[in-house]
């Protein structure tokens, strides 16, 4: 595998990839407050993890995106679709002063993840669809003898859907090392806590008995999140990285709190939110 | 010890296919299954992704060939449907083949996400369509598909009558940059085509020109409307229309509407009458304000009765007695063009 011409193996960019984790978030609820909707809390639970993969790990930009070797990145978990369109603008794929017309009439930018979109490689939202479309990607590359790598966010509260058994099954039948799965684990769902819900645990033994590498790491630790997606596969077996995140990382009030899953906040929250963000920034800045 | 089974033509109707130069062709699964494996040693692209359906989609000559080109994930419909969506994104050309009862059923979703809105060139291969499983009973009947598909953007739905229609589908479907449901069944049919095709895309078939009605069927149907055509014509002087209509979607809103200048028109088809064939045709003379007098030949709003495919078709008048005689009552009873005027 070639490294993307945008790696930089340098430390001292974890700081600025952390500037930029935290300038997501801002992004993000700019985004979602002027939409008046969206989802809040899965979408700063997740938005370490996208920063890894569009920075460090994937070898996808806005100039390769029509050449079949390079890599896939479906967000199964579509909902948390702010996150990705974020991540997006920044790498490029289109303005960000775009993203003004989320969910607005005739806009393009959908409230879950669409081709429409530049950089968005499969229309997601129904949960569980997007691991079994992965396979399919990954065989094909196989087949073609491709480099490219395919990868998947999946919710910890989607795991509910059977169609990712049968998915997560094929892809270690096929022992397709080219697949990662990642887990944005939360614990959170709509209802409430996911144990409590229909509880999944244990993940790791689960995918383990299937067949799967399981890794585990701190969702929101950028330089373990870039360790455990950037190790070489283990040979034909597919990875799943159990990422455990907060929802609502990155705001104090949001964090780990249910009601946040789509909660749009008022204008006290949102200068408060923002003031806490700014206020890491700050503090990264003042340490740099 | 179990009854033989009815054949699907009684003597009268085999009568009248002889009459016809009918040439028994074979099943229109068989010919899926040999065409599949033709354009797949063509092409290295061409994929058929199977959920435990090798054997009954005809397709173990294909695995045995081709073993790099068929992909097997078990009994599990869902994820065939992704998968496939998945190989189509990376730019293969996939046949996803499974019973149409399953595939437009429990992986509906997949098909209208992953297949139809992601516009993932798959094309989706119900076979065993209809009643094709006869007395296994309604969980292996597909009577919805037509109804659900058509209720879902971008996929071509495909239904061709014989052999040759079958060939050309299956050739359309793998030149086609977009999602397509090919459905037929498993049972032996009549030639109704002396040539290959050449249709395009939405185009439907006329077999028979006629004045007094005309007799609009897809699918397994179409013979079966060729034979009562036939009849009526024999018997009662009835000049009938008859047109294949293999494009279910996009529909071949032109040949409807000139067919239905015949006065009087039927549908026939494999599928619930809701939503189907005969709904469509409906909505189409509707809104051309074209007065018909019109009738929808299928099954009813009800579980089918237990038996073979033929057994269903017969009791549902899907059949060459049955369509004569649902004609007969739709022109009153004349027995002679002359006198329905």
């Amino acid at each position: 595998m070639t490294e993307p011409a945008f790696m930089s193996s340098a430390a001292e960019d974890f700081t600025a990839l952390a500037l930029k984790s935290l300038q997501y978030r801002r992004h993000l609820l700019e985004i979602i407050k002027h939409a008046g909707a969206g989802h809040t809390g899965g979408g700063l639970s997740c938005i370490d993890i996208l920063n890894v993969l569009y920075n460090r790990i994937l070898n996808v930009t806005p100039g390769n995106f029509s050449d079949p070797h390079r890599d896939r990145y479906v967000q199964s978990k579509g909902h948390c679709v702010e996150a990705l369109y974020v991540v997006l603008a920044d790498r490029g794929f289109f303005p960000a002063s775009e993203l003004q017309t989320l969910c607005q009439y005739r806009s393009h930018f959908v409230g879950h993840p669409t081709r429409k979109v530049p950089g968005v490689e499969q229309n997601t939202g129904a949960l569980g669809h997007g691991l079994s479309i992965c396979v399919g990607l990954a065989l094909a590359a196989r087949m073609d003898q491709s480099p490219s790598r395919i990868m998947t966010l999946l919710g910890d509260g989607e795991l509910a859907e059977g169609s990712n058994w049968e998915a997560a099954m094929a892809a270690a039948h096929y022992g397709l090392g080219n697949l990662t799965a990642i887990v944005d684990c939360n614990t959170l769902q709509i209802t409430g806590r996911t144990r409590d819900v229909c509880s999944n645990e244990p993940l790791d033994a689960k995918f383990g008995a299937f067949g799967w590498d399981v890794q585990s790491v701190d969702g929101h630790d950028l330089t373990a999140l870039a360790d455990v997606l950037s190790r070489p596969a283990q040979p034909n077996k597919p990875r799943l990285v159990i990422a455990h995140t907060i929802k609502g990382r990155g705001v104090s009030f949001m964090e780990d709190v249910g009601k946040w899953h789509h909660g749009v906040p008022n204008d006290a929250e949102y200068a408060q939110a923002l003031a806490e963000i700014d206020g890491a920034m700050a503090q990264i800045a003042a340490v740099a | 010890m179990s009854a033989p089974a009815a054949p699907m033509f009684t003597p009268a109707a085999r009568q009248i296919a002889e009459r016809l130069g009918l040439r028994p062709g074979r099943a229109n699964l068989e010919v899926f299954a040999d065409t599949l494996l033709e354009l797949a040693r063509a092409d290295r692209q061409v994929l058929a992704v199977t959920s435990d359906s090798r054997g009954s989609g005809k397709l173990a000559p294909f695995g045995q060939a081709l073993p790099q080109q068929i992909v097997e994930v078990g009994i599990a419909e869902q994820n065939l449907v992704g998968i496939a969506a998945g190989l189509a994104a990376a730019g293969k050309n996939v046949f996803a083949v499974s019973p149409a009862c399953f595939l437009t059923a429990r992986s509906l979703e997949q098909i209208k996400n992953d297949v139809a809105y992601s516009d993932n060139a798959v094309t989706l291969v119900g076979i065993s369509a209809g009643v094709s499983y006869g007395a296994l009973g309604s969980t292996h009947h597909s009577l919805h598909d037509l109804a659900a598909l058509r209720a879902i953007n971008n996929l071509d739905i495909v239904v061709p009558a014989d052999n040759a229609e079958t060939r050309w589908a299956v050739r359309f479907a793998a030149a086609a940059q977009h999602p397509v449901y090919l459905r037929f069944g498993k049972a032996p049919q009549y030639d109704l085509h002396r040539d290959e095709l050449s249709a395009r895309r939405g185009e439907s078939i006329v077999l028979r020109r006629g004045s007094d009605i005309a007799l609009v069927a897809t699918g397994e149907a179409v013979t079966h409307a060729v034979l009562a055509a036939e009849e009526l014509a024999v018997r009662d002087g009835v000049s009938s229309t008859v047109i294949s209509v293999p494009f279910i979607r996009p529909l071949d809103t032109t040949a409807i509407v000139a067919a239905a200048g015949c006065g009087a028109l039927i549908t026939i088809e494999e599928h619930m009458v809701h939503g189907g064939l005969g709904e469509a045709c409906a909505a189409v003379l509707l809104e051309a304000a074209v007065r018909v007098r019109f009738r929808r030949i299928g099954i009813p709003d009800e579980y089918t009765v237990t038996g073979s495919q033929a057994d269903i078709f017969r009791h549902y008048g899907i059949s060459m007695e049955g369509i004569s005689a649902t004609a007969r009552a739709l022109l009153g009873g004349a027995t002679s063009r002359s006198s329905v005027a």
